[in-house]
């Protein structure tokens, strides 16, 4: 644990993605106590620029609060890019390791039908999918996490693969262990590394679809989002840059500090194991 | 590969693109039986739903009150010819108005794919070699930050500044409103009507590519065949145009072909910015209409372009790496 | 006239190594036409001395003293420019690992004609390419030319390798390792290519290796290397049959002796019977076609009684791992019976299999990959009886025995399996094996990831368990000096089946089957007996 801190906090733009990452973090918890009431409501008069009335980062054309909407919107971004990513793990992981240690044709199967999915273009699935089961939350969840599993099963399954013939585990098959005691305490410890990696930046791309979304008018119509808000300022962006700049500037910087993050956690991860094999021989 | 083996293996891709596509077309008929209510309102959309007499022949078309293997026989019939069905919003075919849209899809994706696979691999090229330069550090601090950035707002910041407030470039549409213009003024006009959506588009793909060609650039950098390069005294400009980045664009065209899906549904979103009328603005106003007819169209062609393009960077890859064997 | 002479080289390390130095005052000559043999264990800087001769040290690598004096210049001196233009030319250079060492996406007759035209020289290189190709023994260079790499095999790639090198004729050949990828029979034609090449054009060799019976094969004066430093320098029988260092002679004791036990037959009960055991594999193809059908295992009958030890010798791709694995259901043969005590074990399911796996155990090759990195060394040891249904207490208890077994200290139990290094693994693998009590063990090339040292070390290691507890052993090796050092029996392997088997003594002195007498031939330095030396 100690070692992995140390090889995180080298990389030095890890550490600063963690610290954004970390304020985002804040501001979700505490958007209730900084801004409370609905963001909604009504704060003052419309296209107010920022810094006036009040409004640190201004009104929009209803004059609500800019400000406000952020941070309401970030609990939905952050919330959405958690569970969508989860929810993906879950399918990916589990399609990628039943191909990978299976093999044979649940492996041909499998890998045939995540080839189908990563073919498509999926932004236009997941709209075709949000627009269908009519937009909320729960429908846009599925949507991000229907379109995102597709590189957990590829990356999973290779990793399974590469495990399975692995020395060590042909020594657990000796020894007579279960299939599941295998893939428990075996494998799947040592294909955590890149999962871990993965989902970090799966949490990133989520909340740049769901902004997407939302930003096309496919968010659900009783939360506040940060592509609600560009999307809304798009038609008055000639009177209020306001409306689309703060936002985008949000949803920029917790994507920037998630894959900063991932690149902080790969490092930390993978310590060159070849190195110390190679040697100067 | 050798060339006498390119009947078989296109003959293979060929097939397999074909059952990817006919997949599409079932997933498109459980989509529509999936979604909540009649699958003749579904199918008309929002404006259709007032309209009896049109439902009714929907049902008729589509055979709504047989077992769900005919009518998916009939789904599949129709869409094989081409038949996406009808809006009735627009009272137009779908592959009517798809068609109408499609060039200027094209001549946008083409534009911003070219840009970013040329500029990307330049930067990521230029990354590598000078490895832990500021060069680098300037190059690698671009692409992360168009990687973290949404494509639509990017958008609207070049609008905000090159329209809006420098009044340099117009922000939306194809042509210039109210004017005739002809030959060579008319393609400058369309070029510059083009340049912010497809800069927008291209951009964020551009790092992707950049990222990418600077990690296997300096994978490919670490293998032995390039110090037996060195060894035999090839001088370091030729050793990494010959030996390193010829090995290294392996993967950025894997990576093309997996990524064509993402840069079609990027044009949806810059479409809508820029007021662009391609096919991506019509899934945009089919969707505020609720027009799922437009919709499955929409995803069914921009489906086969994927599938289409995938097609052909597979033959690239085929005719440029030796090792493609016949697999599948 | 001396060639090379490399004076008092010192290469320093990035700061916070086990040492400071890669290498560190060395000073070594090679004459035109002669063969200089640099030899030592991994970590010993030899390949570090030839690439510093080369001009390809690493960046973090830097040259702190020292001259390299070639052809009366110093190329430490040297422009990168002029350096690049007597690379290829004056000295070249070939490596250990000829599946990497060729560009995969260019054609073989382009990267030899490449070595010619970047020193401009390329004006008849179609036609020169083809005559280096025929030089170096290829069959049709016409059509070898026109391939890419990945069709040959990885002898004819070390070939391409040696005619690129030779392609100008350079007067300095450096060749890292150049066979010890290779299988002992290739091994064997890449060693006389080079012995003939050199001898006809008068080229100077530096030739790095590990093992001294290509040294013995091949060396006219020898150079050994131990942590950075020469130890001991000169002619080649000299430092062969009288080595004076302490570290040479270390080296060389544990160079297995090849001396075949005489054991009479043995007539104790059967542990093993293997009747009509076939596996094939069919390589993934399309969906038209036929799908290439690759015979891995097929007439390889072979009986094991109990308390000797069977020895499967074959080269790579022979079918001998294969053939074990089908004993330890690891591979599923389509036919055959594998008879273990009077039962058929084939036919079992996983369950059933389940109580043979305290009786059948594996100890794997590769020191690196047969430990899980993320579990300590007790629980690797102790998983397998903890499976059983022993208690954990009762298992953690006797693995900390089982270390002392295989002469590990008890505090290994706690520490990871990267902290230790690659002969102590393997002595881990044994533990865990021996862990469950098993009637039977096999052992796939235990010994072959080792530097020579922990070789004999493990080896002695195994003899002594062995007697001790009265082991069954099938022991799978590709290196026949081991074999004959190990084992009472030998099954001779090639591609799935076993051409000859018979009690060790037997196969060695009076081999019967032709590949059998090839393969002795291959042995590396087969002329020379090492010499008893008294132990330290």
């Amino acid at each position: 644990m100690k070692d992995f801190w140390r090889r995180f906090s080298r990389n030095r733009g890890a550490v600063v993605g963690l610290v954004i990452l970390l304020l985002v973090c804040l501001v979700a918890a505490l958007a209730d106590v900084i801004f409370p009431g609905s963001p909604w409501d009504m704060a003052t008069a419309p296209f107010m620029p920022p810094g006036e009335e009040g409004m640190l980062l201004g009104s929009d054309s209803l004059g609500r609060d800019v400000a406000a909407g952020i941070a309401h919107g970030s609990r939905i971004s952050l919330m959405v890019g958690a569970v969508s990513t989860v929810a993906a793990l879950a399918i990916g992981v589990s399609l990628g390791a039943l191909a990978g240690y299976l093999g044979g044709w649940v492996d041909d199967a499998v890998m045939r039908f995540t080839e189908f999915f990563q073919t498509i273009p999926s932004f236009v699935f997941a709209i075709l999918l949000v627009a269908i089961f009519t937009p909320t939350i729960g429908s846009v969840v599925f949507a991000i996490a229907v379109v995102s599993w597709p590189p957990v099963a590829r990356v999973v399954r290779a990793e399974f693969l590469s495990l399975r013939s692995r020395e060590f585990v042909q020594a657990a098959e000796v020894l007579g262990k279960s299939r599941l005691a295998i893939v428990v305490t075996d494998i799947l410890p040592n294909a955590l590394s890149p999962i871990v990696v993965l989902s970090s930046l799966m949490v990133a791309s989520a909340i740049l679809l769901e902004s997407a979304l939302s930003f096309l008018g496919l968010g659900d119509p009783n939360l506040m989002t940060w592509g609600f808000l560009i999307g809304s300022g798009r038609s008055v962006i000639r009177i209020a840059w306001w409306m689309s700049v703060f936002p985008g500037l949000a949803i920029f910087l917790t994507v920037l500090a998630l894959n900063l993050v991932g690149e902080g956690l790969s490092d930390a991860l993978n310590p060159r194991l070849a190195r110390k094999r190679g040697g100067a021989a | 590969m050798e060339l006498s083996r390119l009947p078989g293996f296109l003959l293979r891709r060929g097939v397999k693109a074909a059952l990817v596509i006919l997949a599409i077309v079932v997933c498109n008929f459980f989509l529509i039986h999936a979604a909540p209510g009649d699958p003749a309102s579904v199918i008309a959309g929002q404006s259709g739903a007032a309209d009896e007499r049109f439902l009714a022949q929907l049902r008729q078309q589509f055979g709504l009150d047989q077992p769900l293997y005919v009518q998916l026989w009939i789904y599949l019939k129709g869409v094989l010819t081409l038949d996406l069905g009808f809006s009735h919003r627009q009272q137009l075919p779908v592959w009517t108005l798809i068609a109408q849209r499609l060039p200027a899809t094209l001549l946008l994706t083409g534009a911003a794919f070219v840009l970013a696979v040329t500029a990307g691999v330049t930067l990521g090229t230029l990354a590598a070699r000078r490895v832990g330069s500021w060069a680098d550090s300037i190059i690698t601090v671009i692409a992360l930050t168009f990687y973290a950035t949404p494509l639509f707002w990017v958008g609207l910041m070049l609008v905000l500044f090159f329209s809006v407030w420098l009044e340099w470039l117009p922000s939306f549409g194809m042509n210039s409103v109210g004017v005739e213009l002809y030959g060579i003024a008319a393609m400058l006009d369309v070029a510059q009507h083009l340049l912010l959506p497809a800069l927008t588009l291209g951009l964020f793909y551009l790092a992707v590519y950049a990222r990418l060609t600077r990690a296997t650039m300096l994978e490919v950098a670490d293998q032995d065949f390039v110090k037996t390069a060195r060894a035999k005294g090839v001088p370091e400009g030729q050793v990494v145009r010959r030996h390193v980045l010829r090995n290294a664009l392996l993967p950025v065209i894997t990576f093309a072909g997996i990524q064509a899906g993402q840069l079609v549904g990027g044009s949806i979103l810059v479409e809508t910015v820029f007021a662009w009328p391609g096919i991506g603005r019509l899934a945009f106003d089919a969707l505020l209409a609720r027009d799922y007819a437009v919709l499955l169209g929409v995803f069914f062609c921009t489906s086969v372009m994927v599938v289409g393009f995938n097609l052909m960077t597979d033959l690239l890859y085929a005719v440029v790496d030796p090792r493609v064997e016949v697999e599948g | 006239m001396t060639l090379l002479s490399v004076e008092n080289l010192t290469v320093a390390l990035p700061p916070g190594g086990d040492r400071p130095h890669a290498v560190e005052g060395i000073t070594l000559a090679v004459n035109p036409g002669e063969i200089l043999c640099v030899v030592g264990e991994s970590g010993s800087g030899k390949s570090i001395t030839a690439n510093a001769t080369m001009g390809l040290l690493p960046k973090g690598l830097p040259v702190t003293s020292g001259r390299i004096m070639f052809e009366g210049q110093n190329l430490l001196a040297l422009s990168p420019e002029a350096m690049r233009r007597l690379r290829g030319q004056r000295l070249a250079m070939i490596f250990q690992e000829p599946m990497t060492a060729l560009n995969p996406v260019m054609r073989v007759g382009e990267q030899i004609a490449e070595a010619m035209r970047v020193h401009g020289v390329g004006g008849n290189a179609a036609a020169r390419v083809i005559e280096l190709l025929a030089a170096v023994n290829l069959p049709d260079p016409a059509a070898t030319a026109r391939s890419y790499p990945f069709r040959l095999s990885g002898g004819q790639r070390q070939r391409v390798m040696i005619a690129m090198a030779l392609a100008l004729e350079p007067t300095l050949l450096i060749a890292d390792e150049p066979t010890t990828a290779l299988d002992v029979t290739t091994q064997m034609q890449i060693l006389r290519l080079i012995r003939e090449i050199q001898g006809r054009r008068g080229t100077g060799v530096m030739f790095i290796t590990h093992d001294f019976g290509v040294v013995a094969e091949i060396a006219d004066r020898v150079a050994v290397m131990q942590k950075g430093r020469i130890v001991e320098q000169g002619p080649a029988a000299e430092v062969l049959n009288n080595p004076q260092h302490p570290y040479t002679q270390g080296l060389i004791a544990a160079v297995p002796h090849g001396g075949a036990m005489m054991t009479p037959p043995s007539t104790a009960p059967l542990v093993l019977q293997a009747k009509g055991i076939e596996k094939t594999y069919r390589r993934p193809g399309g969906w038209f076609g036929p799908k290439p059908v690759v015979r891995a295992v097929h007439d390889a009958d072979f009986v094991l009684r109990k308390g000797e030890t069977l020895g499967l010798v074959g080269e790579s791709g022979s079918g001998k791992s294969t053939l074990a694995r089908c004993v330890v259901k690891l591979v599923q043969p389509e036919k055959g019976e594998i008879v273990f005590e009077g039962a058929d074990l084939r036919p079992l399911s996983r369950g059933a299999w389940k109580p043979y796996r305290k009786r059948i155990q594996m100890v794997f090759q590769d020191p690196f990959a047969s430990l899980n990195p993320r579990r300590k060394v007790g629980d690797i040891i102790a998983e397998g009886p903890i499976t059983h249904g022993t208690p954990r207490a009762e298992a953690l208890a006797r693995a900390r025995e089982l270390l002392s077994l295989v002469q590990l200290d008890a505090g290994a139990m706690e520490r990871f399996p990267h902290e230790f290094s690659g002969g102590q693994r393997q002595r881990i693998g044994i533990a865990r094996a021996l862990a469950m009590e098993p009637e039977l063990l096999i052992a796939d090339e235990p010994v072959s990831a080792l530097d020579v040292s922990v070789q004999a070390q493990v080896l002695a290691l195994l003899a002594d368990i062995r007697a001790r507890l009265g082991l069954t052993m099938l022991f799978i090796t590709h290196d026949l000096r081991v074999a004959a050092q190990v084992c009472d029996r030998i099954a001779v392997m090639r591609r799935g089946a076993i051409v000859e088997q018979g009690p060790t003594a037997e196969v060695f002195g009076n081999p019967q089957h032709e590949y059998t007498r090839q393969l002795l031939d291959s042995i590396p330095g087969r002329g020379w007996t090492p010499p008893v030396l008294a132990a330290e």
